[in-house]
C-alpha cells in the first residue's frame, strides 16, 4: 500500500486531494469569491464566523453518532432543540438566572430529550431506509405539537402566570427574551474560571479513576496518579492566582479572550508540550516521535509569526472568543471520540454498516439505534441551549425549525456524507458554511444592490448541498447493488 | 480414531405445516473428523443444520423430534446462542463480514475484548473501553492457525473472496471451546486454488481435534478431504459411509436414488415427429451472469416438438439458462431460434420472437400479487403482442371485456380454483398461482415454452396436474417445451432428453431411463458424457 | 360486531384516515350547531377542492410507477409558474381578446398550460433519470430536490428579465413581484365558468369539471397499454422485466406525468386564487399534496383516483372549516394552522411508518 502511494506523482496527489475534498474546495472558492466581490472587512467576517462557530458547532456535533449507527443525517435533532426550549420557558419562569439557571436548563432538558429521543428512535426503527425523510417530517410534526403547547396550552391549560412572557393571557409571546437571565451565561465565563473548573473536574476524574482501579484491582500507577494530581492542581491554582496578577487578569480574566491572545497562548502551549515531549522521550533524529516534536514546534512558530504580521494581527485582535463555550465544544467532540472506542460505539458502527451481520453477531440492532438517537437528541438539546444563551432572544414558536437543516448542511459542506461523519468534518463544515452565510449577502448586495436575494441563495445552498449529497450517496449505493446483482 | 462421537443426532424428525421434511435422520460425527453431509436440494440438509444450530425458524414452527447428544451429554439447543456456547460454529455461505472494518474487528465482531471504565461501572458493560491490542493479538493467533497471511489491521473491503472466507473461519476458530464447525457449501464461491487451500485448512482444523461437518455438492472434494459421510435423500437417512470404503459413483447413486412414484399417467399415443435435423433453438457458447446461477459457456440444441429437461443441482447454473435467454440477466453468446437470432442483451427480444417463460420465482417474478387473475393472465400478451387492446388512433385502451372472457376460458381450461377472474393472484394457493403463470405463457401462443421449476413449492396433487398439462400441450398442440427442474424424478417422467448442468457447463445429455449413477456423476461434475 | 371485526374495519380504513374523517365531521357538526354559515364554507371547500385537485392528482402517477409520493412536485409547480408568467409577458389574453372577443382568457390559460406542460415534461424526464439513479431513497431525494428547485427559482424570479408591468415590481423595478394579479389574463376563469347556486351554495362548475376531466384522462391513461405497464413496473419491477418492459423508462414516464400534472395543477390553482404567488409560496405545497392523497386512503405504494378526490376534499374541508369553528369556540383564537401542521405531518409520518422500509 505504502509503496503504491509513494509512487504517485505530485499531479496525481493533487488530483486525489481535489477529488477527495471537492465539496470543501468548492465552498472555499465560493467563499473567497464572495469576500472579493463584497470587499468585506476581513475582521468583521472573522468575528462573525467565530461567533457563529461558538453558537452552532455543538448542534452539528450532535449529528455524528446517529450517522455512525447508520441512521444518516438526523433531522430529528429538531426535537432535541424543542426539549431545550421547553426547559428554558420553565427555568426562566421560576426565576433562575446565570450559570445556575443554565445548569438547571441542562438538568431539565436532559430527561425530556431522552424521552423525545426514545420516541424518535422507535419511529426510525419503523422507517428503516427512510430515516432522513422521516426525521424531517417528524421535525415539522413535533413543531406543530410544540406550537400547540406554547401558544395554547401554556398559560391556557397549564398555569403559567407570567404576564411578561404571556401574550393576551395565554400563549407565549412571539419572541422570548433571555437578556438578564440566560444570555451569555456560558459565554461569559472567563478563561481563568474555565481553567479552574476544568482543573477541578480533572482532579476529581483522576481520583475516581484511581479509586476505581484500586477497588477492582486493575493495577494502578501511583506515580502517574501523583503527576496527574500535580498537573490538575497547577491548572486550578493558575486559574485562581491568575486573577490576582494584573497582566494575566487583563488578558484572560475578562469574559472573552482576544483571539490574538488565544493564538499566543496556544503557541506557548504547543512549544511547552513539544519541549516536554522531547525531554521525556529524547527521540533520535528522524524517528516518528522526533517528527512529532518538530511538528508541534514548527506549528507554534507559525502561529507566533502570523500573530506578528500586522494585517493578520489586526484581524486576530478583533475576534473575541468565549472560553467555556469552546471548552464545551471540545467536550462534545471528545465525547464522540470516546464513544467510538467503547463496546457500544463498536456496536453502533457494526449496526451502521450492516444490520443483518450485526444481528448475527448478537447485537440488538433496534436497541442500539434507539440509544444512538437518544444520545443525539440529548446532545442537540444541550447544543440548542448553548446556541440560545449566545443568541439572547429567540422566536418562541419557530426557533427550532431550521436547526436540522443548517446543521446537516454544515456537516455535509465539511465533507461528510450520509454514512460517515467526523468531528473534523463538523468543525470545517461549520466554518465554511457560516463563512458563506456571512459573506453571501454582502456579495449579493454588492452585485445586485439588494440583500434580499441572499436569503434565497443561502437556502438554495443549504438544500442544494443536502440534495446533491443525498443523491450522490444514493446513486453510489444503487450502483453497488446493481453490480452485486 | 476413538469411536466416541462429539455429535450424535438420532431419529430427528421435523414437520413444516404438516409437511414432513425430516423422517428420522441420524447424524454422528467423531472429534477431529471431517464428515460430509450429502444430499440433493430439498433432502433436508439445511433443516438438519438449522435444528443443530437452534435456529428460531425451527422452534417457531413447532420444534422437532429426536435426540441430540453433544460431547456425550444430551442437550437441548433452543437458540443459536446456546449452540455457540456449546462450541458449535458455522461458516456461512453468505459472508457475515463488515467490509469497512479491519480483520481484527471482524474476527471479534460482537465478542470484543474490553476493559472496565468508570462509565461502565455506572452504565453497564456496553460502555467498557475496547482493548484493541488484545483483540489484535487474538486475531493474529487465529490467523496463524489457519495460515492466512494478512495483517490484523487490514481492511476486509477489497480483499479477494477467498480471503473473506478465511476471515470467517478465523472468527469461528477464535471462539473459545469450539468443538464442531459447520461449513455450508464453502467452496461454491471460491476459485480452484482457493478451494484447495480451504480443504487444506479444514485438515489443519480437524487435526486440532475439531470436528467438521462439510456440506457440499462436489463429490470429488468429498472423496479428497473427508473421513466419513452421511447421505440424505428426501428427508430420509440413506447411509453413513466411511469415505475410504466408497467411490464417487456409489455416492452419486445414493444421493439420487430411483423413486418408483409415477408422476404422469400414460398419455395418449405419441405421434410426434422429432428429428435431429429440425432444430428449433440453438445456444452457442452461451454465458449468463446470474448471481448464484452462473452459466459458463453452453452449447445446446433443441429439436422442434420435444420436451427437453434441464437438470442439475442448485446453484450450478441450470436456472441461469432460461433467465439469460429472456434477457433478465446479462448474457452473451449466440442464440438461434427458428431461423432468427435472439439478442439476449435486449430485454423482451425473446418474448417478441415467440418464446414464453414461466419463472422459477413465482411470487417474485411470476405474478403481480396485488392484481387480478385476468390482469396477470393477459399482461404479457398485451404488452408484447398488443392483444386485448382497443385502438383509438395513437391511443390504446385495454379491452376489459375481452380480457375477462379470455381469463374465464383459461380458468376453465386449466381448472384454476378461484372465486373469479377478479380475485387477486396473491390469494391463490401455490398450485393455482402456477397455473395462472402457465396461462399467461399460453396466452402468448408461443412457439417455445420454457418452464423453470414448475412444481416448486406446490403440493403433490397440483404437481401432477401441472405436469400433465405440460405433457398435453406438447402432445396435442405440438408445443416445444424446455423444462428446468431440480427434481430429476420429475424430469425423467416427462422429458424426451435431459441435459445436466454442473458448474455452469453441460456435463451430459441423457435419456430418461439412464442409470442413477450416470446422472449422479454428471450432476457432481465428475465426468462428461451422455448418449441421448 | 365483535372486537376483532371492529379492529379489522379500522385497519382497512386506516387509523389516521378515520381520525381525520371523524375530526372533520365533528367540526362540520360543531359549525352547524353554532350557527356558523356552513353553506358558504362548503362553497369554499368546493372551490379549494377544485384548486388543489390536479396538484394532488400529480401524486398518483409517481406512486403508481413505484417512486412513491412525489415530494418534488414543486419542480412541476415552478414550470407552471414560468408558463403563466410567459403568458402574461407575451400579452396573450389582450392580444387574442382583440381578435376573438371572449376568448382572451382561455387562450392565455391554454397557452400557459401547453407551454408549461412541454417544459415540465422535459424537466420531468431529467428528474426521472435522476431518480433512477437513487432507487430506494426516492422520497428523501425528491424532498430536497423539490426544496432546492424552489429556492433556485426564487433567485431566478428575483432577477428574471420580464418587463411586463403586471409582473415586475411597481415603479420600474426588476424581477417578479411577490404576487402577480391574473385579472387581465385568466384569473377566476374556470371558477366562474358555468357556475351556479344551489340555494346558498355556489358550485364552481368549471373548476370541478377541469378536475374531473384531468382525472378522467389520467384514469384512461392508466388503462392504456403504457399505463398498465407503468403500474406493473411500480408494483413488481422484476415481473415487468420478465414481460419485456423497460422498468426505468416506465418510471421516467410516471414521474414526468406527475411533473406535468404539477404544472397544470398550479395553473388551475392560480386561476382559482386570482393571483400567482412566486418565491417561497410553493414550498409547503408538496407536503400538502402528499398528505391529501394519504388522507384519501393511498399508501406510499398504492393509490387510486378515488384516493385523490376523497383526500383533497377532506383535507381542504378541514382547513376551511377549522378556523371559524376554533374562532368561535376559543374566543378569537385561530388554532387551525397548528392543527393543520399536526394532522398533515402526522399523516405522512404514519404512512412512512407503515411502509416496511429498509433491507
Amino acid at each position: 500500500m505504502n509503496n503504491t502511494l509513494n509512487k504517485k506523482t505530485p499531479a496525481e496527489l493533487v488530483k486525489n486531494f481535489v477529488s477527495d475534498n471537492k465539496v470543501i474546495l468548492m465552498f472555499v472558492v465560493l467563499s473567497i469569491v464572495c469576500i472579493l466581490i463584497s470587499g468585506a472587512n476581513v475582521s468583521y467576517v472573522a468575528g462573525e464566523v467565530f461567533s457563529r462557530f461558538g453558537r452552532n458547532t455543538c448542534l452539528v456535533l450532535a449529528l455524528i453518532i446517529p450517522c455512525m449507527a447508520g441512521l444518516g443525517m438526523n433531522f430529528g435533532i429538531v426535537v432535541g432543540a424543542i426539549a431545550a426550549q421547553i426547559s428554558i420557558f420553565w427555568i426562566v419562569h421560576w426565576g433562575f438566572v446565570g450559570v445556575p439557571g443554565f445548569l438547571l436548563c441542562v438538568a431539565m432538558s436532559t430527561p425530556l430529550a431522552l424521552l423525545f429521543g426514545w420516541l424518535t428512535g422507535m419511529l426510525f426503527n419503523k422507517t428503516k431506509g427512510s430515516e432522513m425523510v422521516a426525521g424531517l417530517v417528524l421535525g415539522f410534526f413535533a413543531a406543530g405539537l410544540y406550537r400547540l403547547f406554547t401558544l395554547y396550552i401554556m398559560g391556557g391549560v397549564i398555569p403559567y402566570d407570567d404576564p411578561n412572557l404571556l401574550d393576551r393571557g395565554f400563549g407565549l409571546r412571539n419572541a422570548f427574551d433571555l437578556t438578564g437571565n440566560l444570555k451569555y451565561s456560558v459565554d461569559d465565563i472567563t478563561f481563568l474560571t474555565t481553567a479552574s473548573v476544568l482543573g477541578v473536574v480533572y482532579l476529581l476524574y483522576t481520583l475516581v479513576v484511581y479509586l476505581h482501579g484500586k477497588k477492582f484491582g486493575e493495577g494502578v500507577d501511583t506515580k502517574k496518579f501523583v503527576m496527574q494530581l500535580i498537573a490538575g492542581a497547577v491548572v486550578v491554582v493558575f486559574g485562581i492566582v491568575g486573577k490576582m496578577i494584573p497582566f494575566v487578569a487583563t488578558k484572560l480574566g475578562k469574559n472573552r479572550v482576544i483571539l490574538a491572545d488565544a493564538v499566543m497562548l496556544l503557541a506557548v502551549g504547543l512549544l511547552v508540550y513539544a519541549v516536554v515531549l522531547f525531554i521525556k522521550n529524547r527521540p533520535a533524529k528522524g524517528t516518528p516521535a522526533f517528527n512529532k516534536v518538530l511538528k508541534f514546534a514548527v506549528l507554534a512558530v507559525i502561529l507566533f509569526v502570523t500573530n506578528m504580521i500586522p494585517g493578520v494581527n489586526k484581524v486576530y485582535r478583533s475576534v473575541r472568543l468565549p472560553a467555556m463555550t469552546f471548552a464545551v465544544i471540545a467536550f462534545f467532540a471528545a465525547f464522540n471520540d470516546w464513544l467510538v472506542n467503547t463496546r457500544l460505539g463498536q456496536n453502533m458502527r457494526t449496526v451502521g454498516q450492516n444490520r443483518s451481520v450485526a444481528t448475527s453477531a448478537g447485537i440488538d440492532v433496534d436497541k442500539t439505534r434507539i440509544i444512538a438517537t437518544c444520545i443525539s437528541t440529548v446532545l442537540a438539546a444541550w447544543g440548542q441551549l448553548i446556541f440560545l444563551q449566545n443568541l439572547g432572544t429567540f422566536n418562541t414558536v419557530q426557533q427550532q425549525d431550521n436547526v436540522g437543516l443548517y446543521s446537516v448542511a454544515a456537516i455535509l459542506v465539511g465533507g461528510a456524507n450520509v454514512q460517515k461523519a467526523t468531528n473534523k468534518q463538523a468543525v470545517i463544515g461549520v466554518i465554511l458554511f457560516h463563512t458563506l452565510f456571512v459573506v453571501a449577502p454582502l456579495a449579493a448586495t454588492e452585485l445586485v444592490g439588494d440583500s434580499a436575494i441572499s436569503e434565497y441563495i443561502r437556502m438554495f445552498f443549504s438544500y442544494g448541498v443536502i440534495a446533491v449529497s443525498l443523491a450522490m450517496h444514493a446513486s453510489k449505493k444503487g450502483g453497488k447493488k446493481a453490480k452485486a446483482a | 480414531m476413538e469411536n466416541k462421537y462429539v455429535l450424535k443426532m438420532e431419529g430427528i424428525t421435523k414437520e413444516y405445516f404438516g409437511n414432513k421434511v425430516l423422517k428420522g435422520v441420524d447424524l454422528k460425527v467423531r472429534p477431529g473428523e471431517i464428515h460430509a453431509l450429502m444430499g440433493e436440494n430439498g433432502a433436508g440438509k439445511s433443516t438438519l443444520m438449522n435444528i443443530l444450530f437452534g435456529m428460531p425458524v425451527i422452534h417457531s414452527t413447532g420444534g422437532f423430534g429426536g435426540t441430540i447428544e453433544f460431547n456425550g451429554e444430551p442437550v437441548n439447543i433452543e437458540n443459536p446462542h446456546k449452540a455457540m456456547q456449546l462450541g458449535i460454529g458455522m461458516v456461512h455461505q453468505e459472508f457475515m463480514l463488515i467490509p469497512g472494518f479491519t480483520v481484527a474487528e471482524n474476527v471479534k465482531l460482537g465478542r470484543e475484548i474490553s476493559k472496565a471504565t468508570i462509565a461502565s461501572s455506572v452504565f453497564g458493560k456496553s460502555l467498557e473501553r475496547l482493548d484493541k491490542p488484545a483483540m489484535a493479538e487474538d486475531t493474529r493467533v487465529a490467523l496463524n492457525t489457519i495460515g492466512l497471511g494478512v495483517e490484523d489491521y487490514a481492511m476486509v473491503a477489497g480483499m479477494p473472496v477467498g480471503y473473506m472466507q478465511f476471515v470467517e473461519i478465523a472468527r469461528e476458530i477464535d471462539k473459545t471451546g469450539i468443538k464442531l464447525m459447520i461449513f455450508d457449501e464453502p467452496t461454491a464461491v471460491l476459485t480452484e486454488s482457493e478451494a484447495d487451500r480451504l480443504l487444506d485448512t479444514m485438515r489443519v482444523i480437524a487435526s486440532k481435534g475439531i470436528a467438521i461437518i462439510f456440506i457440499t455438492h462436489r463429490i470429488n472434494e468429498v472423496i479428497e478431504v473427508t473421513d466419513s459421510m452421511t447421505v440424505l435423500r428426501d428427508g430420509t437417512f440413506v447411509d453413513r459411509l466411511e469415505t475410504k470404503d466408497t467411490t464417487a459413483a456409489r455416492i452419486a447413486e445414493l444421493m439420487i436414488g430411483r423413486q418408483v412414484e409415477k408422476l404422469v399417467d400414460d398419455m395418449e399415443e405419441d405421434n410426434r415427429k422429432i428429428s435431429d435435423e429440425d432444430i428449433m433453438l440453438e445456444l452457442k457458447n452461451f454465458y449468463v451472469d446470474m448471481p448464484g446461477e452462473k452459466v459458463k459457456g453452453i452449447d445446446l440444441k433443441l429439436r422442434r416438438g420435444e420436451i427437453l429437461g434441464i437438470g442439475g443441482l442448485a446453484g450450478q447454473g441450470k436456472v441461469g439458462i432460461p433467465n439469460g435467454i429472456l434477457g433478465l440477466y446479462p448474457a452473451s453468446g449466440e442464440i438461434h431460434f427458428d431461423g432468427e437470432s435472439i439478442d439476449p442483451t435486449k430485454l423482451g427480444d425473446a418474448l417478441h420472437k415467440g418464446i414464453a417463460f414461466v419463472s422459477e420465482d413465482r411470487r417474485g417474478v411470476g405474478l403481480l400479487l396485488k392484481e387480478s387473475i385476468e390482469q396477470n393472465i393477459t399482461f404479457t400478451a398485451t404488452q408484447i403482442q398488443g392483444k386485448f387492446l382497443k385502438h383509438f388512433g395513437p391511443f390504446t385502451q385495454v379491452d376489459y371485456k375481452a380480457t375477462k372472457k379470455h381469463a374465464q376460458d383459461m380458468i376453465k381450461a386449466l381448472d384454476i380454483r378461484c372465486t373469479g377472474p377478479e380475485q387477486y393472484s396473491g390469494r391463490l394457493s401455490g398450485g393455482n398461482q402456477q397455473k395462472v403463470c402457465l396461462a399467461r405463457a399460453i396466452t402468448m401462443d408461443p412457439k417455445l415454452l420454457i418452464v423453470s421449476e414448475p412444481t416448486r413449492g406446490i403440493d403433490i396433487g397440483a404437481k401432477k396436474l401441472v405436469l400433465e398439462l405440460l405433457a398435453k400441450m406438447n402432445r396435442e398442440q405440438g408445443m416445444t417445451i424446455i423444462m428446468v427442474s431440480s427434481e430429476l424424478n420429475e424430469l425423467r417422467s416427462l422429458c424426451d432428453r435431459i441435459a445436466i448442468v454442473s458448474d455452469g457447463k453441460l456435463t451430459g445429455i441423457f435419456a430418461p431411463d439412464a442409470s442413477d449413477a450416470e446422472y449422479g456423476l454428471a450432476m457432481s461434475g465428475v465426468t462428461e458424457g451422455g448418449n441421448a | 360486531m365483535t372486537k376483532d371485526k371492529i379492529k379489522k374495519a379500522i385497519d382497512a380504513i386506516g387509523l389516521p384516515r378515520l381520525i381525520v374523517f371523524c375530526f372533520f365531521m365533528a367540526i362540520v357538526i360543531t359549525a352547524a350547531v353554532n350557527d356558523i354559515d356552513v353553506a358558504s364554507y362548503f362553497s369554499s371547500t368546493l372551490k379549494y377542492f377544485g384548486m388543489w385537485g390536479i396538484l394532488v392528482l400529480a401524486m398518483l402517477p409517481s406512486i403508481k410507477c413505484g417512486i412513491g409520493p412525489n415530494f418534488g412536485v414543486s419542480l412541476g409547480i415552478v414550470c407552471g409558474l414560468l408558463g403563466t408568467l410567459l403568458a402574461i409577458q407575451f400579452n396573450i389574453a389582450p392580444a387574442v381578446e382583440g381578435i376573438l372577443p371572449g376568448f382572451g382568457p382561455w387562450a392565455s390559460m391554454f397557452f400557459a398550460i401547453i407551454l408549461s406542460a412541454v417544459l415540465s415534461w422535459l424537466v420531468g424526464i431529467a428528474y426521472g433519470k435522476l431518480l433512477n439513479m437513487v432507487k430506494g431513497s426516492e422520497m428523501t431525494v425528491t424532498t430536497y430536490v423539490g426544496y432546492s428547485a424552489i429556492y433556485l427559482m426564487c433567485i431566478v424570479w428575483f432577477r428574471a428579465p420580464f418587463n411586463s408591468g403586471e409582473i415586475i415590481w411597481p415603479l420600474g423595478g426588476v424581477g417578479v413581484r411577490n404576487s402577480v394579479a391574473l385579472e387581465t389574463s385568466f384569473g377566476w376563469l374556470l371558477n366562474d365558468f358555468l357556475g351556479f347556486n344551489i340555494g346558498p351554495v355556489f358550485i364552481p362548475t368549471g373548476i370541478i369539471l377541469a378536475v374531473l376531466l384531468v382525472s378522467g384522462f389520467v384514469f384512461l391513461y392508466f388503462r392504456s397499454k403504457t399505463g398498465i405497464a407503468i403500474t406493473a413496473a411500480g408494483s413488481n419491477p422484476t415481473f415487468a422485466r420478465a414481460s419485456g418492459i423497460d422498468v426505468d423508462k416506465m418510471r421516467v414516464k410516471g414521474i414526468a406525468l406527475s411533473t406535468v400534472l404539477g404544472a397544470i395543477g398550479i395553473i388551475i390553482y392560480n386561476q382559482g386564487f386570482g393571483y400567482l404567488q412566486a418565491y417561497t409560496a410553493p414550498l409547503a405545497m408538496g407536503f400538502i399534496c402528499v398528505a391529501s392523497i394519504l388522507i384519501g386512503g393511498a399508501t406510499t405504494t398504492k393509490a387510486t383516483i378515488m384516493n385523490v378526490l376523497i383526500g383533497t376534499f377532506l383535507y381542504q374541508g378541514l382547513i376551511i372549516f377549522t378556523p371559524p369553528v376554533s374562532n368561535h369556540l376559543l374566543a378569537g383564537t385561530d388554532i387551525s394552522d397548528t392543527m393543520r401542521q399536526i394532522i398533515q405531518n402526522g399523516v405522512i409520518l404514519y404512512a412512512l411508518a407503515q411502509t416496511k422500509g429498509g433491507d
